[in-house]
């Protein structure tokens, strides 16, 4: 009986394969017919972004981004018509090496875009490796990924985990405490984001004393809350993102530790999420490459045009889409839109100088960006912006070989 | 060496890695046992349907994460979170109806791939429900006024009345349920059904209503789950995937189809994990596994499940 099930299932499924193949074969099939044609051909960028899940709305918001930049300069980069493939990453790491695999061997994309998650993101940048695709990384900020792993091929558009927590310990530090508990998820975005942050912090002349971590994407904080309640430390540092941060940053303050113990942390615990997280956010201070209010002709441009066409307000996460978008633009542009003058295009994106939302953007030998990371307030429902915690913050790169 | 004995911290409790006082210990039982009884909101309606018409609903996450976005909608809409509990509950039976009428009654007796199938495809189709009707944004719920504000437990930490109040509602539900099937005369009827579905029909009972009734009656207790858990646990996409595995866990634990075996499933997770994360953090993922593997070498069939004859 299960037997007969399981035929009758995989059948169908070949069927749909075939089907799938009759498609696949059809799609290729008319640009190939017409080499000459090929250099108009629209360049393919691959979205593999989290379209589901608890970074559904991150990953949206790079989608967004990217397709708006594109948008603004005719559906072109660097002269060159854009099309896109589209793929759900879900966050999940185990299914991340076949999706980019598909991506680049199937569906045939010059260039990949993605992701969000840390995880899935370094399964991207070894497939990228392997087969020298040109991949963009809007948001994961995986150390490796421009360290011991970084490649010509691959560029970041968004930050490192160090870069982003290591101004924090400062910040910290001068704010008066010597004492702090960090609390994170237990994978690789959180445990880089603490270890930068007790490496500014012990530079600076303060103490970790506890590190308290959960399974991602686990959102049951009480116990931990009430442990921090007994150890009294002088301030928290806490990475949560999406949903998770949501669920915190209200706990945080129903356990009452909210205005006894300082919450601080790397922006993406109020990025995002300001509306759902409400009066529990005001006053928390975080460290970010952007704030919503910077002052700059570029980010309100994009603040405007993002508003007119999806009616919602951009945020970091648009803005590290909107900036992969131009980015690509620039390496395009240096080459008059043709993808196979590889090395011409790499080095004009690797020298770029971006205006972006954020701020003036340059990129290191291993093609992470260069930036202020700010100190920001949560103030009346925006990140506002307080000060430059550290200026042109360049992550170390460690273990990274590049030589230029 | 010699220095006078250092007795400023006070007497750990529990030896280990997170040593901690006899009041940090009793508000981490609190934890526990808040978080234990959540859960078995949660796991009910699963046990019901799964005991009681053996359809194995892997939808029942979604039925869970639907109930809180149900309530984020209606209490916007109407302003009143406990009009939004009514209602939400009121939709969801509905809805537990007429997918009963349309697909799950198709399903009883054949075996449980097709059932597992088909409760998948219900997640998708619930999901992008979702998508279409709630969008992808994380949203929150405030607790109802009379709920709000905490009571402080330490010199540091106050614990949300709405906590309480939802302990509390857990239980009651808890001990309504029982009452309902081992007390009443549709619990008989509903019990005789679980036992022998053809003789129950041949006696005369309209045996096709009950199971309909209760098929329903589960996916309104995993949306008043939602429901009620939305202004502690916000509402995000995906919040019932996790939910659904702990569910089976308390279920499979508890013995399936007993109710109040879920409650001593429910609550031994809730501890399980409450504690595991203070004292064995890097193992605080796998501990409830690990005390589900070690309570089914024990007993086959659960904690309080029917011996295999």
């Amino acid at each position: 009986m299960k037997a007969e099930d399981g035929c009758r299932l995989r059948s169908t499924r070949r069927g749909l394969l075939k089907g799938a193949a009759a498609w696949g074969a059809l799609g290729v099939a008319g640009p190939l017919a017409k080499p000459a044609l090929a250099q108009a051909a629209p360049l393919r960028v691959g979205l593999m972004l989290p379209y589901t899940g608890t970074y559904a709305k991150l990953g949206q918001f790079c989608d967004q981004g990217f397709r708006l930049f594109v948008e603004m300069n005719g559906g072109k980069l660097g002269g060159r018509e854009i099309s896109f493939v589209q793929v759900d990453d879900e966050s999940k790491p185990e299914t991340a090496t076949d999706n980019m695999n598909r991506l680049v061997s199937r569906d045939k994309v010059d260039v990949v875009v993605g992701t969000v998650h840390s995880g899935v993101a370094m399964a991207m940048v070894k497939v990228a490796r392997d087969t020298k695709t040109l991949l963009l990384i809007p948001n994961a900020g995986a150390n490796d990924a421009t360290g011991p792993l970084c490649a010509p091929n691959i560029f970041r558009t968004s930050f490192s985990n160090w870069q982003v927590n290591f101004p924090m310990g400062k910040v910290i530090a001068d704010a008066g405490h010597k004492k702090v508990v960090t609390i994170t998820w237990r994978y690789t975005a959180g445990q880089e984001m603490m270890a930068a942050f007790k490496e500014g912090f012990a530079q600076a002349g303060g103490t970790v004393v506890e590190e308290l971590a959960l399974p991602f994407p686990e959102v049951e904080f009480q116990a931990l809350l009430t442990r921090i309640a007994s150890i009294k430390p002088d301030a928290v540092h806490a990475f949560f993102a999406g949903g998770g941060a949501v669920k915190f940053v209200r706990d945080y303050a129903a356990a009452g530790l909210k205005g006894q113990i300082p919450l601080y942390g790397p922006g993406f615990l109020t990025d995002g999420t300001l509306k759902a997280q409400g009066e529990a956010a005001e006053g928390i201070r975080t460290t970010l490459h952007y704030a919503d209010d910077l002052d700059n002709p570029a980010n309100k441009t994009f603040l405007a045009a993002f508003a007119k066409k999806t009616s919602q307000v951009g945020d970091i996460y648009a803005v590290q889409g909107y900036d992969a978008a131009a980015l690509l633009a620039v390496g395009l542009g240096a080459v008059g839109g043709d993808f196979s003058q590889r090395d011409g295009l790499v080095k004009a994106m690797g020298a770029a100088r971006l205006d972006s939302p954020r701020g003036p953007v340059t990129f290191n030998k291993a093609h992470n960006p260069i930036q202020n990371i700010y100190l920001r307030d949560v103030r009346n429902g925006i990140n506002a912006y307080v000060a430059v915690a550290q200026a042109n913050v360049d992550d170390p790169a460690r273990g990274c070989r590049i030589a230029t | 060496m010699g220095g006078p004995p250092q007795r400023e911290t006070p007497r750990p409790l529990l030896p280990g890695h997170g040593s901690m006082d006899l009041q940090t210990f009793a508000v981490q039982l609190l934890n526990g046992v808040q978080y234990g009884l959540v859960l078995f909101l949660v796991a009910s309606g699963l046990t019901l349907i799964f005991g009681i018409l053996g359809v194995i609903n892997l939808a029942h996450g979604a039925f869970y994460m639907l109930g809180a976005y149900l309530a984020y909608w209606l209490t916007a809409a109407t302003g009143s979170f406990w009009l939004a509990l009514a209602g939400g509950v009121a939709i969801a039976f509905c809805l537990g109806l007429a997918l009963e009428q349309l697909l799950v009654r198709r399903l009883y007796g054949r075996d449980h791939l097709t059932q597992v199938l088909m409760s998948y495809g219900l997640i998708l189709v619930i999901d992008e429900a979702r998508q279409i009707l709630f969008g992808k944004d994380v949203h929150s719920v405030a607790a109802p006024a009379l709920l709000a504000g905490g009571i402080r437990l330490t010199d540091l930490q106050t614990y949300p009345v709405y906590r309480l109040a939802v302990c509390i509602f857990c239980l009651l539900v808890a001990v309504g349920v029982f009452l309902l099937i081992h007390r009443t005369r549709i619990g008989m009827i509903v019990r005789a059904g679980a036992e022998n579905r053809e003789m129950t029909r041949a006696l005369g009972i309209p045996f096709d209503t009950v199971n309909r009734t209760v098929f329903a009656a589960g996916i309104a207790l995993a949306a008043l789950a939602g429901l009620v858990v939305a202004p502690i646990s916000t509402v995000f996409p995906g919040m019932g995937d996790g939910m659904l595995i702990l569910s089976f866990v308390v279920v499979v634990l508890g013995g399936i189809g007993s109710v109040a075996g879920a409650a001593i499933g429910a609550l031994l997770v809730g501890l399980t994990d409450t504690f595991g994360k203070v004292f064995f953090p890097s193992l605080s993922s796998m501990l409830i596994y690990v005390v589900m593997a070690l309570v089914l070498i024990w007993r086959p069939t659960g904690i309080l499940g029917r011996r295999e004859a």
